[in-house]
Formats: C-alpha cells, sequence, structure tokens
C-alpha cells in the first residue's frame, strides 16, 4: 500500500511539473508548482520525515508561493498575454541539456553507498517513534548546527532588508 | 527503503527545472522552475538522510529558509525591474549582455 502511494505521489509530482513549465499563463504555472509541492510532502512523510513534510505545506506552499501569486497579482501579468515560451531553436536547446542532464543524473545515481557509513535499516524511523519527529530533527539542529541555525537568522533580516529597499519607491 | 525510485524523481524534477529555465521567457516563470530545482534537491537530501542519518534533513530545513529568502529579494528585484522596464520578458532585459 505504501508503495502504491508513493508512486502514485512520484507520478503527480512529475506530472505537475511537466504541466508547470508548459502552462503559458504564471498564475498557472505557480498553482502547478503548489501541486509538485504538495506531492513532494506525501513523498517526505514516507521517507520517515514528518516534520520536513509538515515545514513543506507551511513555509513552501504557504507563504512562498502566496508571495509568488501576489507579486503576478502586483504586476498585473496574470492574464494570458503572447506565449513567452521559445522558438524552437529554445526548444531544442532545452531539449538536448534535458536529456543529457537526466542521463548524468541517472549515471551518478548508480553509485551505491558504502555500508560503512549507512545506517541500520528502519533508525531513523525509529528515531521518530522513541524522540518525536520533532526532537529527532531538534537534537543535531540545536547542538551541531547551531551557529549555522543563528547566521540563518541575520540571512533572513538581510534578505527581508534588501527586499523592502529593493521594492521601495524613491522617496 | 525507497532511494532509489527518490533518486529517479529527484533527477527528472531537476531536469525539469533545468529545461524550464531554458524554454521560457518571463521572469516570474524561470524563477518557478529555480523552485522546482530546489525542491528535487531537497528531495535527494531526505532520500539519503534515512540510510545516513539526521543531517540531511537538518540541511533541507536550511535549503527552505534560503529559499525563502532568495523569494523574497529575488521578487523584490523583478518588480524594481518592472517598474523601469514595464515587461518580465528577459528577451526585453539584456542590460548586462553588452
Amino acid at each position: 500500500m505504501q508503495t502504491f502511494i508513493f508512486y502514485v505521489a512520484a507520478i503527480a509530482a512529475i506530472a505537475s511539473a511537466v504541466l508547470c513549465i508548459t502552462r503559458r499563463s504564471p498564475v498557472a504555472s505557480a498553482l502547478w508548482l503548489v501541486g509538485v509541492l504538495f506531492s513532494l510532502s506525501v513523498l517526505y512523510v514516507l521517507l520517515d520525515a514528518p516534520f520536513i513534510a509538515a515545514v513543506q505545506i507551511l513555509v513552501y506552499a504557504g507563504a512562498i508561493m502566496v508571495l509568488f501569486l501576489f507579486v503576478i497579482m502586483l504586476l498585473n501579468i496574470g492574464r494570458l498575454g503572447p506565449s513567452d515560451v521559445r522558438g524552437p531553436r529554445g526548444k531544442v536547446i532545452a531539449l538536448v541539456a534535458g536529456l543529457i542532464l537526466v542521463g548524468e543524473l541517472l549515471i551518478v545515481r548508480a553509485v551505491t553507498l558504502p555500508s560503512e557509513i549507512t545506517l541500520p535499516e528502519g533508525s531513523v524511523a525509529h528515531l521518530n517513534e522513541t524522540q518525536g519527529a520533532l526532537g529527532a530533527i531538534a537534537q543535531p539542529l540545536f547542538r551541531q548546527y547551531l551557529i549555522p541555525f543563528e547566521l540563518t537568522s541575520i540571512m533572513l533580516l538581510a534578505a527581508v532588508v534588501g527586499a523592502v529597499v529593493l521594492a521601495k519607491r524613491k522617496v | 527503503m525507497y532511494l532509489a525510485p527518490s533518486l529517479v524523481v529527484s533527477a527528472i524534477l531537476f531536469t525539469l527545472g533545468v529545461a524550464g529555465v531554458l524554454l521560457r521567457r518571463n521572469a516570474i516563470v524561470i524563477f518557478i522552475c529555480v523552485e522546482l530545482m530546489l525542491n528535487a534537491v531537497n528531495l535527494t537530501f531526505v532520500a539519503l538522510s534515512q540510510q545516513l542519518g539526521l543531517d540531511g534533513q537538518v540541511f533541507v530545513f536550511f535549503v527552505m529558509t534560503v529559499a525563502a529568502a532568495e523569494a523574497a529579494v529575488g521578487l523584490a528585484i523583478i518588480i524594481a525591474l518592472y517598474r523601469h522596464r514595464d515587461t518580465v520578458n528577459l528577451d526585453n532585459i539584456n542590460l548586462l549582455r553588452g
């Protein structure tokens, strides 16, 4: 059953991504990206990452996509104009580059993980059960990665100030 | 358990993101395709974290933070660009092309 759900979500993610890059309207593209994000959060649950799945919905599908739709509305480019998809030359370039890239990535996938560094099967699921999904990720986040976590707050502050400075009208 | 199929899905999603960036001219759609690529990489991190420990999930957390900051700054740049040029079509925005 889990495997079935996994493959349904995987196919939904790929189909939504294809629709996302081919729809003419930017609003349709953004909404299909929300479809990709939801399908990916299903995959995250099946891959023993329930906290990441929740954050994916809250932060990505909630906050970031609202920002995108808000800017589309603000610039008033939601209605259909002439298509912005490139001509035949651009399509050939995109197709060739895409095929080369997917070939490379699938070759890289064939590399197997050395057994010395892999954890025993189901150990992450066990951690999620004993410490709770939040506790399991909070341990490394607030101990080993405390300084990167604090630096993140400075980066967010810089981004907020930068966004306001860039988008405001000259006074 | 699902490591191999997850990496295949991730590879396909990343490639679709790259194809979208090459295919479209609208700056906002290109930005959406960049988000697609970031999500493909996140899927790789989560799939590998199942076997290599929870550090992968911490990294996904950081990637999401950077993506949020990037979206805010990038969309502000697009708004500023639209004010100057009245378009978000990247063929008309070639100041740096020389």
